[in-house]
């Protein structure tokens, strides 16, 4: 599995922290902050309990000194929120930047005469181009727009959105036909027809993803900040309505302090970091060379019931190879084998060097310069190969195109030969008959070899619930046999687009979300229709535009990272929100019996965590709660880890860590900061 | 605490969960449309209500459609009680000649009915004739339990359909749970309290000379009737004042069993048949486990509490071996009343056999909780039902998250929008329980009902609003509530609590119903484990019980601890 380069920044690159800083404190103009009502509600009272502390410096009433501190870590929760939210822009800004570049003012060649031959054109800026013009793009020039070749073959460095220096070749015509604005052409010349408006181009749309500047909330973020803010309503309302009920007893509650305990109810934690989590989820997967075009594709991925993968480079390498000789009676296994390296030194192909390469491995055989020898290279049309030397004929080739070449009839084979043949062929390989002149030596099985551990890895994948679908051209008995070699639970077999189409249809009609990925034109149905579709960078530009993600590196195993990526950013969320919420018990039992001790000495026996004095008590527990956004950027940036172990221990594991743990940490990092508190005399 | 007492608790628990299972498939066939035994007598009946009200129990209505039926329904419904008890006087069945009854007792009492509250601002004996006891409360006893089912069924069907608009018809639901699962239980159950020793008359009060000589007027009426119902519906509300601790009401240990019993077998069991019309029981039984351990871990905090006794009544030296028994009836003993306590309450029910008011904090700390949780331990009829499952919806959406899936509960996508009235509806409870307090608590017309200063005088009214709110019906006594203020206010709590709580609700119903099924696969969370109502009991607690903490350290909590340096009120 290639697990990909991650190119971004460090997880706390020194140039974007302090870029965060800055950007926290810019971010609490209370406009901007409306968007997160928790924090928001939280800036409101910081700033009604700084008016509070100024009231009391000029009168020189109250406890300033107590009041101040209170305002200053209130203000702190919000900044620490804000820059949770600021360094997870900030990696996704450094990768923006490098994007920006390729985008700088770029000259067109815009063709006058398009239909024609006619090469004439005048020089114009990419930001007047409109779709539908042609261009003219040289060696050396940059593609200005989004476009599709419509004549001629270049190679393109792409390594401005793919990273990847490696040129890749685009053609008119079939599935490469797309370029993308930015990437430079190395050689030769093409004719561009512009696909997209300036400002719409692909390198455009990744800027904006990756700066978070589009960023809309996700289906699922939206529910949880609804959740969250009518937690914050029911505590506003659990803490005014204590003004009135702690009156009853003629208990003065201060403000200042019913100010407190709001903040350290309400679910800052989440509500600080739920932005940051989001946007690490879309970085994680900018790391991983794909770009997701909405927040929402991320979260589906996570929810993916069914992946359709492409056989040909997922599920195996793509081209079959020599796995067993078979020699016939009265031919040894090392004989064959020598006949098969000879006849298959004239055959490029990989099936021919796959030959070579398992004689010398299992023979120790060498290749040898063999004088006066006569090579038969590999053709498509005769489908044979072979050597001729001393007056031999050594061929190997399609069990037909050799029985052919020997003259014996396909029904006069020998029955140990036709057995080989039908053996092969029924569990989905390929035979390969070899002859020594007339005489039949024996046969080489072809298959298609399945990439090492990728059982294990669907096998995985079941246990997170997902069904894994092969789709192969190969007919159904090949087909049926590579699949259950790989371990998928299903297969289509002769796949067309209709069938894809089809099959995430029915599946959709069941209740399962989807997930595919596909570079032709003709999958973009497909791609459209399922759930999580990911565009090939190496496909065509309609297939690029179907689809919901463009992975870079056009490597369909991506499917799979994707889903954990959707997973990871999903439980995080989940893990952070129960952890904030699981707070609250330790926050109360801090905080209420301060609050009533004036009146109730006896409620000391709720003060369970023997906090030093009141002031402390509640000073602590407001430290806490600005402290712990802090603490957890790292775990929401990284992401809470993933393991492929079924949805019921993965509850229960994240319930132990983070509820479990959210119950009892709380206890003890109060009680930590008491003692420091009270120690500074602070309070 | 005793042996036979733990011993009788689990006797009478057994009881329940034995027919838990018949009860809950019955009402699963019921309210799918099958036929069940009952059908050859009853559905003539039932078609004969149709016809004469124009129905067509085929058409099926949108979550608007029910709930809008629901609200014209109850609407009419308190108009005509209202009507009933203010006109009392020109009424036939008034053996004792009582007067029509007072504007604002009135309303509260018409609500109180309507919601399925049964909160009773007055003496039974004193205040109703026995046509506004029969026509009036006992038809709403059997109506509002009625309506809490048909809304539970349609909130059930939300989850058992997919990709619809329609949730059922409120007519047709309302109609079948009252006659065929109200009425032929209410027969049996009032059969067995006369067996019993429960008065069934429609005669006066009897005057009788005690061995003093003096005169006693002993009131009687159709008692047994009304009996039954106001278990079975977990309304609450007694034919006497003193509710199931009057020996007519409940005269014997044995009545007691039943009377517990009858106050749990409906909403035990329909938990089950959520399960069933779902296409998984096991969620039913999930369900029903969650509500099973905070109750009886209620109970049991009770128990405990109550049978320690009180040291400073031990500090007189008086013997309290038995445990607490101020306010307790001798015949049913410490682990019966504070099964009956914790049940009561856990219910929406409200019916007593042991004045709270009596128990030591701790204990009614319990009963307040239990009550703040949102009546889902199991709840009122119905009401229980629905409540919990907007507890699931909230739990699966927190949890749900922890496996990497977004959340769904059954096949059911939860989104924005199920969530916004999740919310609305968890909301109402604090919201009308801590604002109304907060506002009793510093005014002096309310404060002058008190009978009790302190800590105790608090709990007396956080108990009120919590019991209105929640649809209890149950009091904490000691609050003299027939004032204007009280009957006013906690009339509105009562509206509030019922309606304002099941509008979102249907809402989300509407919501989820239209959506489409998914499948379960092992990644999905699982819902029918232990792990999971381990973690619906805490996200209970958590956000059903945290925000009344400050409340609660108020009341008994800090009484609890005072009593413990001898402070009394």
């Amino acid at each position: 599995m290639s697990r990909h380069a991650t190119t971004g920044p460090a997880l706390f690159d020194r140039a974007i922290l302090l870029n965060a800083m800055r950007d926290a404190a810019v971010k609490l103009d209370p406009r901007k902050l409306m968007r997160n009502p928790v924090i928001f509600v939280t800036e409101v009272v910081a700033a009604f309990v700084t008016l509070l502390w100024l009231r009391e410096l000029a009168q020189g009433t109250g406890t300033p000194g107590f009041s101040g501190q209170i305002a200053a870590w209130l203000w702190f929760t919000v900044l620490f929120a804000n820059f949770a939210e600021a360094v997870a822009e900030g990696r996704g800004k450094a990768q923006a930047a490098s994007l920006r570049q390729a985008r700088s003012d770029v000259q067109a060649k815009r063709l006058l005469d398009p239909d024609s031959d006619d090469g004439r054109y005048e020089r114009v800026n990419a930001q007047t181009l409109e779709r539908g013009d042609v261009v003219l793009v040289e060696a050396g020039d940059l593609i200005p727009l989004d476009g599709e070749i419509i004549a001629g073959v270049a190679a393109i460095n792409e390594a401005a959105i793919t990273g990847e220096s490696a040129p890749v070749i685009r053609e008119a015509g079939g599935d490469r036909s797309a370029v993308t604005g930015g990437t430079t052409v190395l050689s030769d010349a093409i004719r561009v027809r512009i696909s997209t408006a300036p400002g719409e181009t692909f390198i455009d749309r990744m800027i904006a993803l990756v700066e978070g500047a589009e960023r809309q909330k996700t289906p699922n973020e939206l529910a949880l900040s609804v959740l969250l803010s009518g937690m914050t309503l029911i505590f506003l309302i659990a803490v005014v309505t204590l003004w009135g009920l702690a009156g009853y007893s003629g208990t003065e509650v201060s403000v200042v302090v019913l100010v407190a305990l709001l903040v350290t109810l309400i679910p800052t934690t989440i509500g600080g970091l739920l932005s940051a989590i989001g946007i690490a989820g879309m970085d994680r997967l900018i790391r991983f060379n794909v770009i997701a075009t909405s927040g929402r594709a991320v979260e589906a991925a996570g929810d993916v019931d069914t992946l359709l993968l492409d056989k040909t480079g997922t599920i195996t390498f793509g081209n079959r190879m020599a796995t067993e000789f078979v020699a016939l009676e009265g031919v040894t296994t090392t004989e064959l084998a020598q006949a098969g390296l000879l006849a298959s030194m004239g055959d490029d192909t990989p099936e021919g060097r796959s030959i070579v390469a398992l004689a010398k491995a299992e023979f120790d055989l060498q290749e040898q310069e063999v004088p006066g020898a006569v090579l038969v290279p590999f053709a498509a049309q005769t489908r044979i190969s072979g050597l001729d030397i001393d007056g031999r004929a050594i061929r190997k080739g399609a069990v037909d195109s050799v029985l052919r070449f020997a003259g014996i009839a396909a029904d006069r084979a020998p029955a140990d030969f036709r057995q080989a043949v039908d053996r092969i062929a029924r569990t989905g390989g390929t035979p390969l008959a070899v002859a020594d002149g007339r005489r039949l030596l024996g046969v080489i099985h072809l298959k298609d070899v399945i990439k090492p551990a990728i059982r294990e890895r669907f096998a995985a994948l079941r246990a997170m619930g997902i069904r894994t679908v092969m789709v192969t051209g190969d007919n159904p008995v090949t087909a049926a046999a590579i699949a259950s070699e790989a371990g998928v639970d299903d297969f289509i077999a002769e796949a067309t687009p209709e069938d894809k189409l089809a099959y995430i249809r029915r599946e959709q009609t069941g209740g399962r979300l989807i997930a595919m990925c596909g570079d032709g034109t003709n999958d973009a149905p497909a791609l459209a229709q399922a759930d999580v579709g990911v565009a090939m960078q190496t496909g065509t530009q309609a297939a690029r535009e179907a689809g919901n993600m463009v992975d870079l590196d056009s490597s369909p195993t991506k499917l799979i990272e994707i889903v954990e990526i959707g997973k990871q950013l999903l439980m995080t969320r989940g893990s952070l929100t129960t952890f904030s919420i699981a707070n609250d018990v330790a926050k109360y039992f801090a905080i209420l019996p301060a609050l009533f001790i004036a009146t109730y000495p006896e409620m000391s026996a709720l003060n369970l965590m023997h906090l030093g004095s009141p002031e402390s008590a509640i000073l602590s527990a407001v430290i806490f709660n600005a402290l712990i956004i802090i603490a957890l950027i790292p775990l929401a940036l990284r992401g809470v880890a993933y393991r492929p172990v079924g949805a019921a221990a993965l509850l229960r594991r994240n319930l132990t860590v983070y509820g479990l743990g959210g119950l009892i940490l709380p206890f003890v990092g109060i009680k930590v900061i008491d003692l420091a508190v009270t120690a500074l005399h602070l309070a | 605490m005793s042996f036979v007492g733990w011993l009788q608790i689990a006797a009478t628990l057994g009881l329940v969960l034995a027919a838990v299972r018949p009860l809950g498939r019955f009402m699963a066939k019921l309210f799918l449309g099958q036929r069940t035994f009952l059908h050859p007598v009853l559905s003539p009946v039932e078609r004969g209500f149709y016809r004469a009200a124009g129905i067509d129990p085929e058409q099926e209505q949108t979550w608007f459609g029910y709930a809008m039926a629901m609200l014209i329904f109850s609407a009419m419904g308190f108009l005509s009680l209202y009507a009933i008890l203010r006109l009392q006087g020109f009424l036939p069945l008034n053996p004792g000649a009582l007067p029509g009854v007072a504007p604002d007792l009135a309303f509260n009492t018409a609500i109180s009915f309507l919601t399925n509250t049964n909160w009773q601002s007055y003496s039974g004996e004193t205040t109703m004739s026995h046509f506004s006891q029969m026509a009036g409360l006992t038809v709403h006893n059997f109506l509002s339990a009625a309506t809490g089912i048909a809304l539970a069924m349609a909130v059930t069907r939300a989850f058992a359909r997919s990709g619809v608009a329609t949730l059922g018809n409120f007519w047709v639901d309302m109609t079948r749970a009252a006659l065929y699962v109200l009425l032929p239980l209410s027969v049996v159950v009032a059969l067995a309290l006369v067996a019993f020793g429960v008065p069934q008359t429609l005669s006066n009060a009897v005057d009788a000379t005690t061995l003093e000589g003096a005169r006693q007027t002993i009131a009687l009426g159709p008692v047994a009737s009304q009996e039954a119902i106001k278990q079975l519906g977990t309304n609450g509300g007694g034919f006497f004042n003193a509710n199931s601790a009057h020996p007519f009401e409940n005269p014997s240990a044995l009545s007691n069993i039943l009377a517990i019993w009858a106050m749990l077998v409906v909403s035990a069991a329909l938990p089950i048949t959520f399960g069933r019309m779902v296409g998984s029981e096991r969620q039913g039984w999930a369900l029903l486990s969650a509500m099973a351990i905070l109750l009886i871990l209620g109970a049991a905090l009770v128990y405990w509490a109550e049978a320690r006794g009180n040291p400073l009544i031990t500090a007189l030296g008086v013997d309290t071996g038995l445990g607490n028994m101020e306010g307790k009836e001798v015949r049913f003993g410490q682990a019966m009343s504070a099964l009956f306590v914790a049940v009561t309450t856990g219910l929406s029910c409200g019916a007593v056999n042991t004045m709270h008011d009596s128990l030591t904090p701790l204990g009614g700390l319990v009963p307040m909780v239990l009550i703040q949780l949102g009546e889902v331990l199991p709840g009122g009829t119905g009401s229980g039902l629905y409540g919990m499952v907007v507890f699931c919806v909230l739990a699966v959406f927190v949890a749900g998250l922890m496996v990497g899936r977004t959340p769904e509960f059954l096949g059911k996508k939860i989104e924005a929008r199920e969530i916004r009235m999740a919310v609305l509806a968890v909301l109402i409870l604090p919201l009308v329980i801590l604002g109304f307090t907060a506002v009793a608590a510093v005014l002096p017309a309310a404060l002058s009902s008190l009978n009790n200063a302190g800590p105790h005088g608090f709990s007396e009214l956080l108990y009120a609003y919590s019991s209105a709110a929640g649809n209890n019906g149950s009091a904490f006594a000691g609050l003299n509530a027939n004032t204007p203020w009280f009957n006013t206010t906690l009339g509105i709590a009562m509206v509030l609590g019922r309606f304002a709580y099941v509008l979102p609700v249907m809402a989300m119903a509407g919501s989820l119903a239209a959506k489409p099924r998914g499948q379960a696969s092992s990644g999905s969370l699982p819902t029918t484990t232990f792990l999971f109502v381990g973690l619906l009991v805490g996200v209970i607690l958590i956000l059903g019980g945290l925000q009344f903490f400050p409340a609660l350290a108020l009341g008994p909590i800090v009484e609890e601890v005072l009593m413990h340096t001898s402070a009394t009120f």
